[in-house]
């Protein structure tokens, strides 16, 4: 086993070393450079060779590669030419404030979405799986701007529940009223990624209900809670763990359109922001900490098969 | 009778199909068991075994429903128990064994954990001593090192140790009663007569009644009292084991018993034509359309099950009815069925070309790959997964290779149809050069070498018509042929598979197991083949499908002059069918020779040991087990590939060194591979025949 999680972890190290290459590339490849980015209109060609003198922008690309990739290793982004502040510090606060909400979102989504999927297949064809399916597939088609702006009308407009609009700064501490105000957001993400995981979950609990152990569990006398939790949750989780992962990463991604239409300070809001501002610095650093959280987390995807699934677990060799 | 620990009266079940018909799967099903008793229950499949088996553990299969009677077991109408209560029985008192262990054992939990479970629920028994417990029952089924085995998930086990597991659990609730559901089918020889052997001392000791359903007679001969023979959701015939195979008196039991291959009798069996049609759909005896006994009478009257004799029993019990449902039962059981069994084995004897077909020599194949990392710290080979093989397979020639799985019967087969590279040595048909992959030979050597698969639901693609899968090879390999000889072609090819042409239309999920196997088989000779590989393919079929499936083989080989090489773990089907066999071990031959020569001494201590587990359907043939049925994953270093087993060991230089081929005297073929000289390996195994 250890071996194989060396093997995971080093695969894993590469594909970021790739992603970086491509980003690094890509940015390279625009028109114009950071310089003339941040210089703008105003740029005459001397003060375009002094800025790039000063950030080491003459160097060959392979060098600030290095050094950009090096430094992303070490924590260290470099800075931000437009906003005149090291990258980390942009970043920072709108990173927290979306990690706060894909986990919230995560946390109430992923068990609820689990929890249902095994209800709709334990009454598989009868009216609690057939309305919890419907309202699934409502969840999954409707695209998310329409969900969210129908739950800002209902939950923030008519009922006046929760805030319609984060209305604050991205600092902001994270205590009840910031909960409050991701209400609607979490809510919309969880009616958008929670289908998915479901009906997963639904097809491989019903075909593992029908398998032969389970059969055999119940001739052996099991009772019903054991029959589910016991032999048929643990075998039907394991297809659904990848689908798990890439919501969450899809969540940390940085939920674009949601943290547009509720202006909620997250990363995805930041990066729309930076690619206006051509802040070229930021928007490559946010690229590669997204890679690396997708990286992460489909890692962490792999370990966690890895332990639910003896057959993997107890590979020998290979 | 109160005595009767098991009572079923007037069974009746059924079933809606999407176009609200109703189709029956049980009728009229009256079934009782004593105490300690072993019931054997026979038939084809779809006769309703299985129904039975789980309707009397008060489960039926979702969609199913009782149309009448019951079940009561101990007196409690298992259908009115509340599922509450049926959980209290399930598992204490009637315990199941179900057909696939492998599947029936749940992935995520470890066996020790899975019999612990069962010891919490049915027998109270929790924490240390539950597990304690756990062992001694992995000990009882006689699993090697049993605390190590309750660490392993099913996965790490063999087939034949998740089947002991499962005989373990069932036996965790201390039960009165065992449901076994086809057990032991899919497991090797060895394996199956070590778990039967296994379960007939458990039952013994323990006092459990069995329910043992099976469509092998050789199993069910072995293990039961008595037997009740299904036909169309109907029994159709009931007596004590001896009785029923002496004097069976449905003619269904006797074209069941017609169509066994058996050890001691040369020769392909008497093939049963058609299907058991649905339960219920005919006024008169349901197995009239296939019976050739049938008059009028049998179209019109149902026949009823008739007490015929009463025999005497050795059991003090007092079962010594005979029933049957029949007609003419008197007729039948006028002639002595054992003189009359004798002259149903057609003799496929024929004359063999001495020319080669297909020579292999020195053929080492192995299914490893270094990897980047072993290459650069030079790890060790392991020992080929196939080596030294020299095989002849002469012109209109069937050579067997036998072995349990695991043998490499398979993978050499494969190795000859092109689908997996052979590491050393050649293998020749004529002048090509066989080590060549599939897609590199030319197309006219394909055609010449076709190969039939054990499993016709994977070989076929579901969605192709039979047309279409028979249209494929011969438009690949006659190009130039037109659209009305192809279709002609057709329709000849289905009728020597002794098909209707209307079966063209037809889909494979259309079709019964052994219909697709004859597609299969139309459509490798679709090719005009010269060599058919055939691999296991009978082994998924009913007795008697199979009869049938060897005797088309049989007469296509003589109108075609058709070389097989012909995969099989069963000894009497190769009796049967092959004109010479060689027996494999760990991928090595042990012992090579005409049919007759492999089933008389002297033997390979190896082949002496498959034949002695298997089994023939004859309830005083007991079978002579030696050494265990432990597999082994992998073939020595050095030596014979057989050390770690063979009973009759010499020593270090079965170690150390690969016996050499040994002609036993006044012999042609035969050869043997063993250290211990012939005369001696002859006398040996005489005396240890004569002992028995």
């Amino acid at each position: 086993m250890i071996p194989l999680i060396g093997r995971r972890l080093l695969m894993a190290f590469l594909t970021l070393i790739l992603v970086s290459l491509i980003v690094f590339v890509a940015v390279e490849a625009l028109p114009g450079d950071m310089a003339s980015a941040y210089l703008g209109r105003d740029a005459t060609p001397e003060s375009l060779a002094v800025l790039r003198e000063e950030f080491g922008l003459n160097a060959p690309a392979y060098q600030r590669y290095l050094t950009w990739f090096g430094g992303f290793l070490r924590g260290d982004l470099g800075d931000s030419l437009v906003r005149n502040k090291p990258i980390m510090e942009v970043i920072g606060n709108n990173l927290r404030n979306t990690i706060v909400l894909a986990m919230t979102a995560s946390a109430v989504g992923i068990p609820l979405a689990i929890a249902l999927g095994v209800f709709a297949a334990l009454t598989r064809d009868r009216w609690p799986d057939i309305i919890v399916s419907t309202i699934s597939i409502f969840g999954m088609t409707l695209p998310e701007f329409v969900t969210g702006t129908f739950l800002i009308y209902i939950f923030a407009i008519k009922l006046k529940w929760f805030k319609g609009v984060a209305t604050m700064p991205s600092d902001a501490p994270i205590d009840a009223e910031f909960f409050q105000i991701i209400m609607l957001p979490v809510l919309t993400l969880t009616l958008v990624m929670m289908a998915h995981i479901l009906r997963l979950v639904r097809t491989s609990m019903i075909d593992v209900m029908i398998s032969d152990y389970v059969q055999m569990a119940r001739l052996k006398g099991v009772p019903a809670w054991g029959i589910v939790f016991r032999h048929a949750l643990p075998n039907a989780m394991l297809p659904t763990i990848n689908i798990v992962a890439l919501t969450i990463a899809w969540l940390l991604g940085g939920v674009l359109i949601i943290e547009r239409v509720f202006n909620f300070p997250g990363i995805g809001n930041l990066m729309i922001n930076g690619i206006s501002d051509r802040d070229l610095a930021l928007v490559q650093a946010i690229a590669i900490i997204l890679a690396a959280f997708y990286i992460g987390i489909n890692l962490l995807a792999d370990l966690a098969s890895l332990v639910l699934n003896p057959r993997l677990r107890t590979a020998r060799g290979h | 009778m109160s005595e009767k620990l098991v009572d079923i009266r007037d069974l009746t079940v059924g079933y809606h199909t999407k176009y609200g018909r109703l189709v029956h799967v049980l009728r009229n099903v009256n079934l009782q068991i004593e105490p300690g008793e072993t019931l054997g229950l026979v038939g084809e499949s779809g006769c309703g075994k299985s129904t039975l088996g789980q309707a009397m553990m008060g489960f039926l299969r979702s969609g199913s429903k009782i149309l009448g009677g019951q079940v009561k077991y101990q007196g409690l109408d298992m259908f009115k128990l509340s599922s509450k209560e049926l959980e209290g029985i399930r598992g204490k008192q009637i315990a199941l064994i179900p057909q696939n262990a492998g599947q029936s054992l749940t992935p995520t939990l470890r066996v020790g954990k899975q019999i612990m479970e069962a010891l919490d629920l049915n027998a109270g028994i929790k924490g240390e001593e539950a597990k304690e417990r756990t062992v001694e029952l992995l000990g009882q089924v006689q699993l090697p090192t049993p605390d190590e085995m309750a660490t392993r998930y099913p996965h790490e086990l063999s087939g034949g140790q998740q089947q002991r597991v499962a005989v373990a659990m069932a036996l965790a609730g201390n039960p009165d009663m065992l449901v076994l559901d086809e057990p032991t089918t899919g497991l090797d020889v060895t394996t199956q007569a070590h778990i039967l052997e296994l379960l007939r001392d458990v039952v013994k000791e323990m006092g459990t009644a069995m329910m043992y359903i099976s469509h092998d007679l050789g199993v069910i001969a072995r293990v039961s009292d008595r037997i009740s023979v299904m036909y169309a959701g109907e029994k159709v015939e009931d007596a004590t084991a001896r009785q029923l195979f002496k004097t069976p008196s449905h003619p269904y039991t006797r074209g069941l018993l017609e169509s066994i291959p058996r050890l001691t009798l040369s020769g392909i069996p008497k093939s049963m034509p058609g299907q058991p049609p649905l339960p219920g759909t005919l006024p008169g005896c349901h197995f009239e359309p296939r019976c050739q006994f049938a008059t009028d009478i049998c179209r019109q009257e149902a026949p009823k099950l008739e007490s015929i004799s009463k025999t005497p029993d050795d059991s003090k019990k007092g079962f010594g009815d005979h029933l049957a449902r029949c007609h003419h039962w008197e007729e039948l059981t006028k002639t002595d069925f054992s003189e009359e069994l004798k002259e149903v084995y057609q003799d496929v004897r024929k004359e063999i070309s001495t020319e080669p077909a297909i020579t292999i020599t020195d053929v080492e194949i192995s299914y490893y790959r270094p990897g980047f990392l072993d290459n650069l710290m030079g790890t060790p080979h392991p020992p080929a997964t196939v080596s030294g093989i020299n095989l002849t397979v002469n012109r209109g020639e069937t050579v067997a290779l036998v072995g349990e799985s695991g043998s490499g019967k398979s993978t050499i087969v494969r190795t000859v149809s092109g689908l997996l590279p052979a590491k050393e040595g050649a293998i020749s048909f004529e002048k090509f050069d066989l080590t060549t992959d599939v897609d590199d030979r030319p197309k006219e050597l394909q055609k010449r070498i076709q190969m039939i698969f054990q499993n016709p639901d994977a070989s076929l693609n579901p969605r192709h018509s039979v047309d279409d899968i028979l249209d494929q090879p011969l438009k690949l390999y006659f190009p130039d042929m037109p659209q009305e000889e192809r279709d002609k072609r057709k329709r000849s090819l289905l009728d020597r598979v002794r098909l209707d042409y209307r079966y063209l239309t037809r889909f494979p999920a259309q079709m019964s197991g052994g219909e697709k196997q004859r597609v299969a088989i139309a459509r490798a000779f679709a090719a005009e083949p010269e060599v058919v590989l055939c691999d296991e393919v009978t082994s998924a079929l009913d007795v008697s499908v199979q009869a049938a499936v060897l005797d088309l083989l049989a007469d296509l080989q003589k109108e075609h002059g058709t070389t097989y090489i012909f995969i099989t773990h069963d000894l009497a089907v190769v009796r049967a069918f092959a004109d010479r066999v060689a027996v494999l071990y760990q991928g090595r031959l042990c012992e090579v020779g005409t049919v007759d020569e492999i089933y008389s001494p002297p033997f390979h201590p190896y082949a002496q040991m498959l034949l002695g587990a298997a089994l023939e359907p004859d309830p005083d043939m007991e079978p002579l087990l030696i050494g265990g049925d432990t597999p082994e994953s992998s073939p020595p270093a050095t030596g014979c590939p057989f050390q770690r087993r063979c009973p009759v060991r010499v020593g270090e230089i079965c170690d150390t060194t690969m016996p050499a081929w040994v002609r036993p005297e006044g012999s042609i073929d035969h050869q043997i591979r063993c250290h211990i000289p012939i005369p001696e390996l002859h006398a040996m195994q005489t005396e240890s025949v004569a002992a028995d």
